[in-house]
């Protein structure tokens, strides 16, 4: 059994899973109750106790958020390669293959288009599970492409992020996605678009000094995580202690960095209504 | 003689050394000493050129860092004329890691900018190392800004171990800084020509790097994390920074294969830092060069061809598709 699972992210934090797996039951462990797995489920992978968002996939988000039977996805096959023929303590090229077949995704990233209560929206949603939702060339190929559609297809496009931030393993193409992606953002708000940004648990490193901080609108899952530099690395830099709920979600909403909170269950409704708001014809 | 000797320098030190022992008693010895010291000198560059020839990347990592390499200051007064320096992001403070203002290169007016190291402690102190907080790119954006209204081509000079992480950073909003620099610069319609001059540390370095030309030193390194912090994450173990160095393959000769980078600029034997006046003389000619190879485009097509420059980076497999 396994109590905690850690995942090391891209920039060096252990990242603790905070729903810990008992069976039929799971333990929250922000706070502490031992709770029925389905209801959790039920309640869209969020603590019924303390409303805790846990992590979820890029499949659950996408079934929670667009119309039954709209979406379609875009570039499933666009696959990772080695191009640098990396290795550190394991072979790129073996994360790769192990992630794959865990995860039943080529890369981190799930992206299509689909109906938002009717509202057409290009979607990419990150897979943190696969290695730890880190961005390489196909997680900034897929959201360029998405980026582009939307530009094609005159629709608003939305990212899901959950990622450590850059892959190492890619080195500097994955630095180079960040001025990619965010390039064609541009192109996005030239064309008189929108672009909404959502940031989950967590978001840190070149995935949000690019387009996850260029959102039209920017909004967060409650507690999210989310920064530039890892708490750990801050820490270690300035040797003091970091306040009190230091780049959370709610941390940055009052620093102004995001426009909203919005919780899980909410977020179909809230996004449907931006996006109608934001592309309606004027009468 | 150079103050700073790196480790693998050593066998070029020892002969130094010797020829400032002859030098100090020459008077004594005549011709048959000045013979010498001829010789050993000779011998003295030959070994430099012979260890800078083949250099591991942690090796490039220490000369990148030199103490007494150039830094953008240097570059800007000694290529330019007229550098008038221009201060603050008229939002929040002036960010000294970064330095930019308008100068002329060749007579031509421009806009010159790139990330500041400081020589001595309190210097080192006062730049923050090179480390700009979000004020420091939001400087650097007014400057881009106002390139473009002006239409004056853009000089970037990147000298950074990345962008700082502390609180304040990020409470103003660090991630946003650099995301609307990489945002901006991607579309804005002037030549932009950046040089990496020493290191090219992550997000913080491309905030200035988003260019119609990314050139870069011989002996600079550019790369997505520090070997170290790299070490520290993948080996668990920051002591193992050389292997990491090598697998980021963060060099000059190694970007320029991965099409990172348009070009390599020669340095002096030994590193710039042995003989600046060279250095400066020989990137001033690149730059003039390559500017005038951007202003053949209209300012539209520039912005397309940096566009298509930017979303073709990467690398991945697809089957084909019908
Ligand atoms: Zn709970």
């Amino acid at each position: 059994m396994i109590w905690f699972k850690k995942d090391i992210l891209s920039n060096g934090e252990e990242s603790k899973s905070v729903k810990v797996p008992f069976g039929l039951w799971v333990k929250c462990d922000h706070c502490g109750e031992i709770i029925y797995k389905k209801e959790v489920e039920r309640n869209l992978d969020v603590c019924p106790k303390c409303n805790y968002h846990f992590r979820i996939s890029a499949r659950s988000r996408i079934n929670i958020l667009v119309d039954e039977g709209t979406f379609k996805e875009f570039d499933a096959n666009v696959e990772p390669v080695d191009a640098l023929d990396f290795k550190d303590l394991k072979k790129y090229k073996d994360r790769i293959k192990s992630s794959q077949k865990e995860s039943g995704l080529k890369d981190a990233m799930v992206s299509g288009e689909g109906l938002i209560n009717g509202q057409k929206a290009m979607l990419a949603v990150f897979e943190f599970s696969f290695m730890g939702g880190s961005m390489g060339s196909v997680v900034g190929e897929k959201i360029t492409r998405a980026v582009e559609r939307g530009i094609d297809n005159k629709c608003g496009v939305i990212v899901f992020s959950s990622s450590g931030g850059a892959r190492m393993q890619e080195s500097i193409l994955s630095l180079m996605q960040m001025a990619k992606t965010s390039a064609a953002l541009a192109r996005l708000r030239e064309a008189g678009l929108p672009y909404i940004s959502v940031v989950t648990d967590p978001t840190m490193g070149g995935v949000t000094a690019s387009f996850a901080m260029l959102g039209d609108i920017i909004i967060a899952e409650p507690r999210a995580l989310v920064g530039f530099a890892g708490p750990r690395v801050i820490a270690e830099t300035i040797r003091q202690k970091l306040p009190e709920g230091f780049q959370r979600a709610e941390y940055l909403l009052e620093h102004g960095m995001i426009d909203m909170i919005v919780e899980r269950k909410l977020m179909k409704d809230t996004l449907s209504r931006l996006l109608a708001m934001l592309t309606e014809k004027q009468n | 003689m150079y103050r700073h000797w790196l480790e693998f320098e050593k066998p070029v030190e020892e002969i130094e050394k010797k020829i400032e022992e002859l030098r100090s008693y020459q008077t004594e010895g005549g011709s048959r000493t000045a013979d010498e010291i001829a010789k050993l000198e000779k011998k003295a560059k030959n070994l430099l050129k012979e260890v800078y020839a083949k250099l591991t990347p942690s090796q490039v990592t220490q000369v990148a860092r030199h103490p007494d390499r150039p830094y953008t200051m240097d570059y800007i007064q000694n290529m330019f004329e007229d550098f008038i320096e221009l201060h603050g992001d008229r939002c929040f403070k002036d960010d000294p890691a970064i330095v930019g203002g308008v100068a002329r290169l060749d007579g031509q007016p421009v806009v010159v900018m790139g990330q500041q190291k400081g020589r001595n402690t309190k210097e080192k102190v006062y730049r923050n190392f090179g480390m700009p907080h979000p004020e420091g790119y939001r400087k650097a954006l007014r400057l881009m800004r106002l390139a473009e209204r002006f239409n004056r081509p853009v000089f970037t000079f990147i000298d950074t171990p990345g962008a700082y992480p502390g609180i304040g950073a990020e409470e103003r909003g660090q991630s946003e800084a650099i995301a609307t620099n990489l945002m901006v610069m991607s579309s804005l319609k002037v030549p932009i020509i950046t040089t990496v001059i020493g290191e090219g540390g992550s997000g913080g370095a491309l905030a200035i790097g988003v260019a119609d030309r990314v050139l870069m030193l011989e002996f600079s390194t550019y790369s997505v994390i520090s070997p170290e912090g790299c070490a520290a994450i993948l080996w668990k173990d920051g002591s193992k920074a050389d292997l990491a160095a090598k697998a980021l393959k963060i060099d000059a000769a190694e970007l320029l294969k991965l099409g990172v980078i348009d070009k390599i600029v020669k340095e002096p034997v030994g590193g710039a830092h042995r003989d600046p006046q060279t250095a400066y003389k020989s990137l001033k000619t690149v730059l003039i060069s390559q500017l005038k190879e951007l202003n053949v485009h209209t300012r539209e097509d520039l912005v397309e061809l940096r566009y298509n420059k930017f979303r073709n980076m990467g690398v991945f497999s697809e089957p084909k598709r019908y």
